[in-house]
């Protein structure tokens, strides 16, 4: 896999060109071009401009709620009888995930850039309710695309966005879900360019945005490596996060990525299993050219986008991030996959013993501590990434649980 | 320069033979597949006939993302019969066949073409008798992947250009550009909005300050009197979502053609011939 040359650093991706080795790029219509320049351009300036920081850092403390706590794991940990197990408490966030991170980020910038009307997609719904929360904040216009088939198994954050004032557009167009509903929203970005703000949820699309996104998440790992010193001391040894276009988990790892010792585990969706309908892009994509960069993709053999399959909302998408699909190929991170039985598990395991509901997203990362924490000794310190809370989950996980159980 | 290369004169002697005609030409974009590979590529014989000078020949894809609702579900009509980018080449084989002198336009999405690899892709594409490209998602900050290698292997690379296209940035769009400019009338997707056609005419004599190239205008032409608007002051006239719509009103329940689909899309063809034609353009020497 990794027969590249390895780079001095991880961390010094993406090339002027939105490259992270062969992934990544510009792959938008023209019509979208002087946008997508702008945004990089504005990105630049507010990243060297200390205010802008000062200002994320503000809301970061007294409205987001940052930091969040590194939490000991104690009956999990004893439970599994191996690994040391911490959990990074993103769903204590305000709005319930770690979304907010990048969309306090975006709507700081847009404010800056003058644009009073924000677009986004969503598919569990957390990055629709994170940007409706911060439009709500800051007075300003909000529309939120979401596939049909989404709309329906995750009413509660429709309704929370409802209230939140903004205006929610059901897709009906393909497959009804996070794919689509990203299409419509570039179909939106491009019809309304010159006041609109496309404030995307992932570490996807057109570059500058997975660079972008990425760095607004890093808060994650970079919480993660002093809180970890003043428990223990020292770095943890292995990190865990779920992955659908990978925004918690590139939060988590890439602060992490140039300590060779700590070693990475990126979870993608299984599905009903790798064989059979999943959402797992590296373990059974390959690359092609979507929503604005290549990267590792599920398709046929005509380069036609086939459907993804997860419990998940959030982990039910085609694709994942560019820098992902790179670190993929360079062997520095380690992607492995949970079924939706998995994660359904490690949702009950993780409610009982800690009195925490995870989200299904981070129940897949759960899924694969439970299976790695018993091969470790007891010193080995592991970090997985909460990424979200479970309510929003509940109607569905009922729905599951009690076919299984008549 | 790679202005000028050999595949390019099928495209240079159709826009010639319009100027000597003193008019604007016909460029008609029908899906490749929709709502089968055979009627459609009875469709792309009977479109000369009709009035088009031009044929642009869509490729299938999932995910359209700059088209609108009319094309999205032609796109799903071809691919729920099993068009691929392999059969789309066949059928312009055949059509190239029998006509050696219309000018064929592959227009799509750039992944179909990733996969099935670039240089396989020009080679078979060039000798299926295309003689241009038309791909939405590489702007020319992406030339490496698609347009360089087609201007090399002999095929016309014709860029979009947009209202947000300003006169900064339209010496980059124009660069490698071959065959001719597509200047898409609106900032929005195929088959919305009606253009303001005074503001393209102007859109249209910035472009023409800075290319020799002729310049042609889609997005948003739906009848002969819009096209008859749009030749005034444009090279050429596009239309696609409206011969989209008139096939989709003959199909039965079930998406498939029926007696009346051929003529419904040559019917609006002539009417917008009819439009092209009644506009007196200066000829040309």
């Amino acid at each position: 896999m990794s027969a590249q040359a390895q780079p001095n650093s991880y961390r010094t991706g993406p090339d002027e060109r939105g490259h992270f080795g062969q992934f990544g790029g510009r792959f938008v219509a023209e019509t979208l071009m002087p946008n997508i320049l702008e945004l990089e351009k504005a990105y630049e300036e507010a990243r060297n401009d200390p205010s802008f920081h000062a200002d994320m850092a503000s809301y970061s403390t007294h409205y987001i709620g940052r930091p969040s706590p590194l939490y000991f794991a104690e009956r999990m940990t004893d439970h599994l009888g191996g690994a040391k197990i911490y959990f990074k408490r993103e769903e204590l966030n305000h709005t319930g995930a770690h979304k907010v991170n990048n969309v306090l980020g975006q709507i700081l910038l847009a404010r800056r850039m003058g644009k009073k009307r924000i677009i986004a997609e969503t598919g569990a719904g957390q990055h629709g309710v994170a940007t409706a929360t911060l439009c709500a904040r800051f007075g300003l216009e909000c529309i939120v695309y979401m596939g049909a088939v989404d709309v329906e198994r995750q009413k509660p954050n429709v309704f929370r966005m409802n209230m939140l004032g903004a205006k929610v557009v059901p897709v009906q167009s393909g497959t009804r879900t996070l794919k689509d509903a990203m299409n419509e929203a570039l179909r939106d970005w491009v019809t309304n360019v010159a006041d609109t703000f496309y404030c995307i949820g992932t570490v996807a699309g057109p570059h500058p945005y997975p660079a972008m996104v990425r760095d607004f998440q890093c808060v994650i790992g970079t919480e993660t490596r002093e809180q970890m010193m003043q428990a223990e001391g020292r770095l943890p040894d292995s990190l865990v996060a779920c992955i659908g276009g990978g925004s918690n988990a590139i939060g988590l790892f890439h602060p992490f990525l140039d300590d060779k010792d700590v070693e990475i585990y990126g979870v993608e969706a299984a599905g009903h299993g790798l064989d059979q309908l999943h959402a797992a892009s590296l373990s059974g994509g390959r690359p092609g050219v979507l929503h604005g960069n290549r990267t590792y993709l599920l398709m046929n053999h005509d380069g036609q986008i086939t459907d993804a399959h997860s419990i998940s909302a959030g982990l039910d998408y085609p694709g994942i991030g560019p820098e992902h699909a790179w670190l993929h190929e360079m062997g520095r991170v380690k992607y492995i996959s949970a079924t939706d039985q998995e994660a359904l598990d490690a949702f009950q395991l993780c409610s009982r013993l800690e009195g925490i509901l995870p989200a299904l997203e981070p129940a897949h990362a759960l899924a694969k501590v439970i299976e790695l924490a018993p091969q470790k000794p007891k010193d080995h310190l592991m970090v997985v990434n909460i990424s979200g809370r479970g309510d929003k989950d509940l109607f569905q996980i009922a729905e599951h649980l009690q076919e299984k159980i008549v | 320069m790679l202005k000028t290369q050999p595949m390019t004169q099928r495209i240079e002697a159709r826009f010639q033979k319009c100027r000597q005609e003193g008019r604007a030409a016909l460029v008609t974009y029908v899906m490749a597949g929709d709502p089968d590979p055979e009627t459609s590529l009875e469709i792309l014989r009977s479109l000369p006939g009709a009035g088009a000078d031009i044929v642009e020949f869509g490729l299938p894809f999932t995910d359209p993302m700059a088209d609108g609702p009319a094309i999205q579900a032609a796109g799903l009509r071809a691919l729920k019969v099993g068009q691929d980018l392999a059969k789309t080449l066949d059928l312009i084989h055949r059509f190239r066949a029998e006509d050696a002198d219309t000018p064929v336009i592959l227009m799509g999405y750039f992944n179909p073409i990733y996969v099935y690899g670039v240089d396989r892709f020009l080679s078979d594409a060039k000798k299926a008798g295309v003689d241009g490209l038309i791909v939405v998602d590489l702007p020319p900050e992406e030339d490496d992947e698609l347009c360089l290698p087609a201007l090399k292997a002999g095929l016309a690379f014709i860029r979009l250009a947009t209202p947000t296209t300003d006169d900064r940035r339209l010496p980059a769009v124009l660069e490698n550009t071959a065959g001719f400019v597509y200047y898409v009338s609106i900032t929005g997707i195929t088959g919305a909005a009606t253009p303001d056609f005074g503001k393209v005419a102007t859109a249209v004599e910035r472009i023409k300050r800075h290319t020799p190239l002729p310049v042609v205008v889609g997005f948003g032409v739906k009848s002969g009197a819009h096209a008859a608007a749009v030749a005034q002051g444009a090279d050429g006239v596009v239309v696609g979502s409206a011969l989209i719509d008139a096939l989709k009103g003959t199909l039965d329940a079930e998406g498939r053609a029926t007696a009346g689909t051929i003529e419904a899309v040559t019917g609006l063809v002539k009417e917008l011939s009819e439009g092209v034609r009644s506009v007196a353009k200066r000829a040309a020497a």
